[in-house]
Parts: structure tokens; sequence; C-alpha cells
């Protein structure tokens, strides 16, 4: 069993995000970036069932050597090789065909992401994988199993839980919940030294979309107190001020 | 919170999160560590988070050593990192096991006890001085955890002035009858083994390995601790305990050999005081920010704001002695006297700043809620194992000076 597993990198989830250029440019000065953590759910499914069955996992990242960190950071988790397309990809679609341009002749038996990149949120590299290589993609999972050649992979619904089975290859985007993501071990760091990780430059297109402004939430402001005979109070400012009723 | 509970499923579901410590870095230090420091660095930092920070408390309240954490505190490297990995070890460098000390002890100062006691002070000396079969026999297990150790030279009698120790063997054949009592010493009573320091008949101070089981060797715990609750503290006692001469380190004698793992301890102790400092800080400055008093959060009082400049003012300076430190180390040309240096400083400014951080918090400094009161209590045996803090100060004027102070 072979598994490719997608990683992005993203900004670390406590940091505070500030924009330059007229809010058009994140300013990634003073952030600190870590391994998506849906993808890392990816990752440490990935190797769990690899160390059932046998076989390789391969990560791959789309994006600069600045990343590189997080990718060995993959590496001393366990994946066994790496793959960085050197390419900062503006929105999920050119990721994407990077990713299938790469996959497209290994012969995975199972490409996984998260279900989202926690910095952009599109939440749209599996199931364009999935139309990029014709292969079946399942959105979201919080189960992955392989019984007998075949993957069980289970979902939350509205109201309930659906298990799926699918034959390989596929395409998988992880959830909350699917395990508890791995943290390097010393003995997992220093192997990760001696792992290989390949630079390999884009052949897909790109420009397919640009950002144009961001904007950033009003801050929260404090906790106003009114007393509790002062309910018309509260409901004037529910109604005026938070706008909820 | 409920400190009777002891269960670690219930614990880690209960306080799962909690821990959101963030590392002050005033001066950017990061930039003088590798990429590879920093992601050992992390991953002890998010290991102490997910497993020790949640049980912790609990476990110090209760005055119980978790013994579960053992096998993970192996995995991330805390048990002799820098020793070669032909023994089954990290084979990382000085400053890599500041920074693993460093993390471990940000949870807890008696856990890093623990990981101290192995790596530096069991680990340590029989890599040092042990023959070719003591290393093969003990290194690995030591370094996975599977066996524990612990190390033997404070007595009732000889704390600071450990050359006057009474604790002696006299020879019988293949073997030697020890005779005497150790105090104080950490992970005592559940060690497997013991690096214990004992005169022989010349009344020369050898190192030898006490294994338990040995008939006569007992190791009662000591109860009533008011710090480092979380760790386990014991007397040895040796009534004519037989050891096969084959467990006496044959390549040194005299002082030096507990003063070299000493060297070795007291560096990680002076990374490790460190943490403590900087989860003081970080506790207290999330707490001022929060914490709303005639209208306004605390922190933008100037009294506070005074207490914050400092404490990271002098976490900077610690952080930028025990970086330098390191390289020495690294390079093997640090000397006893600067590594008293930074031991004593790091852990006097980490005690400066607990009971500044506590002040800060107010009442809810008190409780065990936030971790500053344990912190501050664990410091307590921290300045004073490893060489007191007078102790370190006579070490520096004797080096400055040339004139010996200690008697
Ligand atoms: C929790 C804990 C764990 C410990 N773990 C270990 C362990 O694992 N192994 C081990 O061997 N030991 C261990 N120790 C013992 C520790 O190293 C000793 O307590 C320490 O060395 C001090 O010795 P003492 O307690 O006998 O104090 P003393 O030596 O009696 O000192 C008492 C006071 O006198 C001062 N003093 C002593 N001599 C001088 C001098 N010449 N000039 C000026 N002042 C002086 C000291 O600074 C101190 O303030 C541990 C101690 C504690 C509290």
């Amino acid at each position: 069993m072979n598994i490719l597993v997608c990683i992005s990198v993203v900004p670390d989830t406590t940091t505070k995000i500030t924009f330059t250029d007229n809010n058009s440019q994140f300013n990634r000065e003073g952030v600190q970036f870590i391994i998506n953590p849906y993808d890392e759910l990816a990752l440490t499914r990935a190797l769990e069932i690899t160390e059932k069955s046998g076989g390789e996992v391969t990560v791959i990242h789309v994006g600069g050597v600045e990343n590189e960190p997080s990718i060995r950071k993959a590496l001393a988790i366990g994946a066994h090789k790496a793959i960085r397309i050197n390419k900062n990809p503006n929105d999920a679609q050119e990721a994407a065909s990077e990713i299938a341009n790469y996959a497209k002749d290994k012969g995975y038996d199972m490409i996984l992401t998260g279900r989202e990149s926690i910095d952009y949120n599109s939440g749209q590299v599996c199931g364009l994988l999935g139309a990029m290589l014709s292969l079946p993609s399942i959105n979201v999972v919080m189960g992955l199993d392989v019984v007998d050649g075949q993957a069980v992979l289970t979902r939350d619904i509205d109201g309930g839980r659906e298990t799926i089975s699918c034959g390989l290859p596929l395409v998988a985007s992880a959830q909350k919940d699917l395990v508890e993501p791995r943290i390097p071990n010393m003995r997992g760091i220093m192997a990760a030294r001696t792992k290989p990780l390949e630079v390999l430059e884009p052949t897909g297109e790109s420009n397919f979309s640009a950002h144009q402004s961001y904007d950033l939430p009003e801050p929260k402001s404090a906790v106003k107190m009114i007393s509790p005979d002062n309910a018309g109070e509260l409901i004037r400012l529910l109604r005026e001020e938070a706008k909820i009723i | 919170m409920s400190a009777s509970s002891l269960n670690v499923e219930e614990l880690k579901a209960a306080h799962q999160g909690k821990d959101r410590f963030e590392m002050p870095d005033f001066y950017g230090i990061d930039d003088l560590l590798s990429e590879e420091h920093i992601l050992i660095r992390n991953s002890v930092r998010d290991w102490v988070k997910r497993e020790l920070s949640p049980v912790i408390e609990n476990y110090a309240q209760e005055a119980a050593f978790p013994h579960h954490l053992i096998k993970g505190l192996a995995e991330i490297g805390a048990f002799g990192p820098q020793l070669p990995v032909e023994y089954g070890c990290g084979g990382l460098d000085y400053t890599a096991y500041g920074l693993i000390m460093q993390e471990i002890e940000r949870g807890d100062s008696g856990i890093r006890s623990t990981a101290s006691v192995q790596g530096s002070l069991v680990m340590y000396p029989i890599f040092k001085f042990g023959t070719e079969e003591q290393k093969r026999k003990f290194l690995p297990k030591l370094a996975s955890g599977e066996m524990m150790g612990c190390f033997g030279l404070t007595e009732p009698d000889h704390g600071s002035n450990p050359a006057g120790m009474t604790t002696h063997f006299v020879e019988d054949g293949d073997d030697v009858i020890l005779n005497g009592a150790k105090m104080w010493i950490s992970n005592a009573p559940f060690a497997d083994v013991a690096v214990v320091w004992a005169k022989n008949e010349e009344g020369k101070i050898k190192g030898i390995i006490v294994e338990r089981g040995m008939e006569g060797f007992t190791t009662p715990e000591t109860h009533n601790k008011w710090s480092l609750r979380a760790s386990a503290t014991g007397e040895l006692v040796f009534d004519n305990v037989r050891v096969p001469k084959s467990n006496i380190f044959p390549e040194v004698s005299g002082l030096k050999g507990p003063l070299t793992c000493l060297n070795s301890a007291r560096y990680g102790i002076s990374w490790g005081a460190l943490g403590a400092a900087m989860d003081c800080y970080d506790t207290a400055l999330c707490y001022s920010k929060q914490r709303v008093q005639f209208g306004r959060p605390i922190a933008g009082f100037q009294l506070q704001q005074k207490k914050l400049a400092e404490m990271v003012t002098e976490i900077t300076k610690a952080q930028l002695l025990v970086w330098r430190l390191g390289n020495l180390m690294n390079e093997g040309k640090a000397t006893p006297a600067q590594i008293s240096m930074a031991k004593r400083n790091n852990v006097e400014i980490a005690l400066n700043i607990a009971r500044e951080a506590r002040q800060m918090l107010g009442g809810m400094g008190i409780t065990g809620e936030f971790p500053i009161m344990r912190h501050m209590a664990n410091l307590e045996s921290v300045v004073t194992y490893e060489g007191t803090h007078d102790i370190h100060l006579l070490i520096l004027g004797h080096e400055v000076t040339g004139e010996n102070a200690f008697f």
C-alpha cells in the first residue's frame, strides 16, 4: 500500500494575522508556520495503515523552500520520503494541478489530504484531485481503514454517520477525530536527517485566480455587564448593537 | 479542581488543550538555533502540552510520581539524548539536551529532575567511567526507560561537603561489602539501579552500581515534601550489601567522579529553570491582559508592567547565557565555574519570577488552577540540589579570586 499525503503549511493557530500593501498581501513577518493540522491527521493515519499492511508514505508539498522545516517534520513523524514542488500556489487549483501532474503515473493506492487548510479554508484539493486523476474522492472522513483491498470510510452526515466502502485507488480528505496526530520522537527526528526530500520544478498552469484584498474581523470588544433588572437595555443592545434579534 | 483522581485518561480529557504556553523570544534567539533544534524543542513542547500538563497538577497535589510518563519521556529523548547512538541514546548535542530540559521543566521541575538524574547522573557516569560491559548492559535499557536509575552522593551528615562521606566498602573476594546511607535521593523509591559514591579501604571515593534486589539494599521514601511533589525522593540504605567488583567504575576515583556528572546535570538545570521561569511569565502575562480591576486590564497598570518588563529582561539574559554555554559544552570548553554561573543565575531569576508572577495572579495564584505556585515550590529544591545557591557563589568566588572560601 503506497500512500501520497498532501501537506500544506499554514500560520500557527495562535498567530495574529496582519496584512500589508493596502490589505492585499499577507504579512509573514514573525509568523510561525506549522503543518496544516488536518494534513497531520491524514499523515498519521497513512502511517498507521502502512505500518499494518506494508508500503510507503510519501508527503508532497507545493510551496517554497521556506517551508522545508515543516516537510522535515513530516519526515520526522514517519513519512518515508518527501517531494516539494517549488512553487507558491495562488489557489487550490494550482496546488492540485501540480500534485495531480506528479501523482498521475506513480500508482499510489491512496492520496490523502486534509479537509481544508486552516489558512484559506478552500477545502477543494481533495475534490480537484479526484476530478483531475479520475479517481473517486471522498471528503471529510473521520474513519479510514483498508479491509480486503477496499477502503472503508466513515463520515458525519446530518444527524448521523455513514460508512462507505470504496475501491482503490482513491482520494480522501481527513477530518478531526480521524486519529490523534503523532508528535515526532527523537528517533524519528534523527531518521529524518537522511530521508530523501526531492525538489521538483512546477509543471502546471498558474494564475487561475488572484487575491484582491483581505479584511480582518472587527476586534472583539470587552464583555458588557447588564444588571438583571434591566432587561430592556439587554434587548436594545441585542437589537441595535449586536443586530441579532 | 478535584485533586483526588489520578485517572490519567480522565485527567487528559478534562484538561486537554488548556496549556496554551507561548515562549517569550524577545531577542529572536530562535535564529541562533538550527532547524533541528527547533523541531526537537517544539516536539517536546507538544508532548508536554498533551501528556504532562493535563495530569501534573493532580500528581503533585497527591505527591505521586506519574510512572506512566516514563515511556513517553524516553521517546522524546529525555534520557541521555547527548550520549552516543551506539548505546541506544540520541547522539544529539548539548544545545538539544538543554532545550529538552527547558521544555520538560516548563511543565514541571520534578519530571525534569527524573530526566536529569537518569541522563546526567546515571547514564553519563556509566558512559564516561564505566567498562564496555557496564555500558552495554545498562545504557540501552536506561535510554529506553525500561530501567530507571538514581544517583547517591548526599548523606545525612554530608551535603555541601560530599568529600566527608562515610558510606564505604571493603573487599571480599570478587565482591565488595557496602555499608552506609544516602539521603535526599531523587528516583530512589523506584530506581532499578543506583550509582553510588562510596569510599574504598584507602578512603578514596569510587563509583559503584548497586542493583535493586541486592540483599541489604533498601530505598525508603521521603514523605511530606512541599516541593518536587511529583518526583519521588528517598534514602538509599546499605546494610552489608554484597556488590560484584565488576559493578565498580574502574576509571575514576576521588570527587572528580561525582563532580563531572554534576556538571552535566547542572548544565541541564540551567536550561530547565529557564523553562519554569518562562511558564510563570507567560501565565502572568496572559492573566494580566484578561483580569480587569478598576475598569481596565491589570496589564495596563505601571506596577504590573514593571514586573513583566523585568521578567522578560531576565528571561532574555538567561536565554543568552545558556545558549552560549551550550556552544561551550558542544566544543568541550565549558568550565565548572561557567556552569555554576548559569545554574545559579537561572534558578535565582526563575524563583524571583515565580514569586512576582504569583502576586500578579492575586488569589488565583495561590491555587492549583495555575502552575505558578507549583513551580515556585519546586524551585526551592532546584536552588538547593546540585550545589546550593551559596555553594555556586563560592565556586565563582574561588574562580575569580583564586581564594578558597569553602573552609
Ligand atoms: C528534592 C531533593 C532532591 C535531591 N536529589 C538528590 C539526588 O538525587 N542525589 C543526591 O546525591 N542528592 C540529592 N539532593 C541533595 C542535595 O544535593 C543537598 O540537599 C544539597 O547538596 C545540600 O546539602 P544539605 O541539604 O546537606 O545542606 P547543607 O550542606 O547542610 O547546607 C545547609 C546550608 O548551609 C550552606 N552552606 C554549606 N556549606 C557552606 C559553606 N562552606 N559556606 C557557606 N554556606 C554553606 C548551604 O548553602 C545551605 O544554605 C536532593 C535534595 C532535594 C531537596
